[in-house]
């Protein structure tokens, strides 16, 4: 049986006791909201696309340390960089969580950095919908923003 | 008969399971119950020589068949004390039984101007069947609002009350466990004009049940969660109500007669049972009313309220401020559901430490939105003993509790 080692790596406790842009932003950024309804978690994700780059990014909602600290390393990771690659990374991370959403592999050559953390959640069924909530919605911000 | 918790375990042959070279400690009964070696042998039975078609079909096998599933309902019946046999519906679950009450009783007697009174510590269950009515007839949905000790605050319930038709409540909380003052609450509906409906499901497993003593309208309980399987709910209602009521759902076994210009019902119980029923799951819910009768329910009762004040006790003395309970303090005026929320450590990851040492509890909302946010939390932890729990179980939550604590320290 994994132990709780494999699922609280000390960098994932790191994003949770000190999450990385956490708060939210005014409009025109655009925001979107993710909810867990078999626990209740909740994630606010609030976004401002500039020049086809994920210029501004921040968190809010509350949610257990995996859905918390998965939304602040998913919002380090995507902050600055092109809508494409943040969307390829969604892509990259559902995989990861052995979520098939069809479509191509992912490019998994670029390193995960903090991310790679997460690997061990996929042991725990149960918190694969916790660690991909912030990403489903990031998914739905980046296509408000392309509206 | 003397209750004897060690014995009534070896009853239940899951509690015997070793996960990962440790015992179970099941804390999530008002989830769903675990099933005593005759509940299941009693399905297997019937399904190696008994099972048949029911009410439809003239051989012998069938003939006993509807025999048994006839006689699990009036088990059922006596169970709760149900004036009629009759008056026992069989539906898939509580909440279908909850959703025929509100589309087929409230679809006959609600529209625009009426009102309905439910309180802030219902179950979903309760609540979104009278939204989803209540948005098509326009009928007004009333709250009793909750003291900040977890009970209901009945301090305005007759201004409340004053020209509602309905007054749909829990009898047990399924979060906080607070057992509400049923026949108090049922006196003060039928004094405004009201109908009281008695969501019933926390409270028909943990403590005697009497539906002519409360003097209610209607009741809704579920199998799974008093030892018998899933898969079947019970409605009971008056039949003065059920007979003037319209039927839910249509098709075979609910009709009198068919004609291409339209149908006549049939007679109660089968005006509200459309299609194959259930069988193997009656039979299965009529062996644990006989499991929970031979026990006693008064047992079991004194039995949780042993444990839950061990358990208040033991969490209080323990975690101290670290740890918050929420609703009553009291015993007397709870059954053994324990919802807290400890430290700031966030109720999944609570689980998941519990979870390590085979320590099984719900969190979560509870199927209790409403309630969650007067709490002021997405969730909670919710630890609930049942019959089979021992003071040991209550040991095994504390020191995984600390475990817990230990490994989130912020």
């Amino acid at each position: 049986m994994p132990g709780l080692e494999d699922l609280y790596r000390e960098i994932i406790l790191d994003h949770y006791k000190s999450p990385r842009n956490r708060g939210s932003l005014e409009p025109p950024a655009v925001r979107s909201e993710g909810h867990n309804p078999l626990c209740g978690d909740e994630i606010e994700v609030f976004l401002i696309v500039k020049d086809g780059i994920v210029d501004e990014i921040k968190i809010g909602g509350q949610g257990c340390s995996i859905s918390q600290s998965s939304a602040s390393m998913m919002s380090a990771a995507v902050k600055g960089k092109p809508v494409e690659q943040a969307r390829a990374l969604i892509h990259r991370f559902k995989h990861m969580m052995s979520i098939d959403e069809g479509g191509e592999e992912p490019d998994t050559s670029a390193p995960l950095g903090d991310l790679e953390a997460l690997q061990g959640v996929v042991k725990f069924p149960v918190r694969i919908k916790c660690a991909v909530l912030s990403w489903n919605t990031l998914a739905e911000a980046l296509d408000i923003a392309a509206e | 008969m003397s209750f004897d918790v060690q014995r009534v375990r070896a009853d239940f042959p899951v509690l015997a399971e070793i996960i990962n070279d440790k015992p179970l400690v099941y804390l999530d009964s008002a989830n769903t119950s675990q099933k005593p070696n005759s509940v299941i042998d009693a399905m297997t039975q019937f399904m190696q020589h008994g099972y048949a078609p029911t009410n439809r079909s003239a051989y012998q096998l069938a003939a006993d068949a509807t025999d048994k599933f006839e006689g699990a309902r009036a088990k059922v019946a006596a169970f709760i004390n149900a004036p009629k046999v009759h008056e026992i519906i069989y539906t898939k679950n509580a909440t279908e039984a909850l959703n025929l009450i509100v589309r087929s009783w409230g679809t006959a007697n609600l529209s625009a101007g009426d009102a309905v009174v439910l309180t802030h510590m219902e179950h979903h269950a309760n609540i979104v069947p009278w939204q989803m009515l209540a948005a098509e007839r326009g009928f007004t949905i009333r709250w009793v609002p909750l003291t900040s000790d977890g009970l209901l605050d009945l301090s305005n319930l007759d201004t409340l009350l004053d020209g509602a038709k309905a007054f749909s409540f829990t009898a047990m909380s399924n979060v906080l466990g607070t057992i509400n003052p049923t026949a108090e609450l049922c006196a003060a509906a039928h004094k405004a004009g009201a109908i009281a409906i008695v969501d019933a499901c926390q409270a028909v497993p943990h403590m005697p049940t009497d539906v002519q003593a409360w003097d209610a309208d209607f009741v809704t309980f579920s199998s799974h969660k008093m030892v018998g399987p899933s898969g079947l709910g019970i409605l009971w209602g008056r039949e003065s109500l059920l007979d003037a009521m319209p039927p839910f759902l249509g098709g075979g076994n609910m009709i009198s007669d068919v004609k291409l210009e339209g149908f006549t019902y049939a007679e109660l119980p089968a005006k509200f049972e459309a299609g194959t029923q259930p069988v193997i799951e009656a039979i299965g819910l009529g062996a644990a009313v006989d499991y929970l009768t031979a026990i006693g329910m008064d047992n079991v009762r004194a039995h949780e309220q042993d444990i839950t004040v061990l358990a208040l006790n033991s969490l209080n003395d323990r975690f101290g401020s670290d740890i918050t309970i929420h609703g009553s303090t009291d015993a007397a005026l709870r059954g053994a559901t324990i919802s807290f929320a400890y430290r700031d450590v966030h109720p999944h990851d609570i689980s998941q430490v519990l979870d390590q040492n085979n320590v099984c509890v719900r969190a979560g909302h509870h199927c209790a939105k409403p309630l969650m946010r007067l709490l002021g939390a997405n969730a909670t932890v919710r630890a609930s003993f049942y019959l089979y729990n021992t003071p040991s179980d209550v040991t095994a939550l504390c020191d995984a509790l600390s475990e817990a604590g230990d490994f989130f320290t912020l």
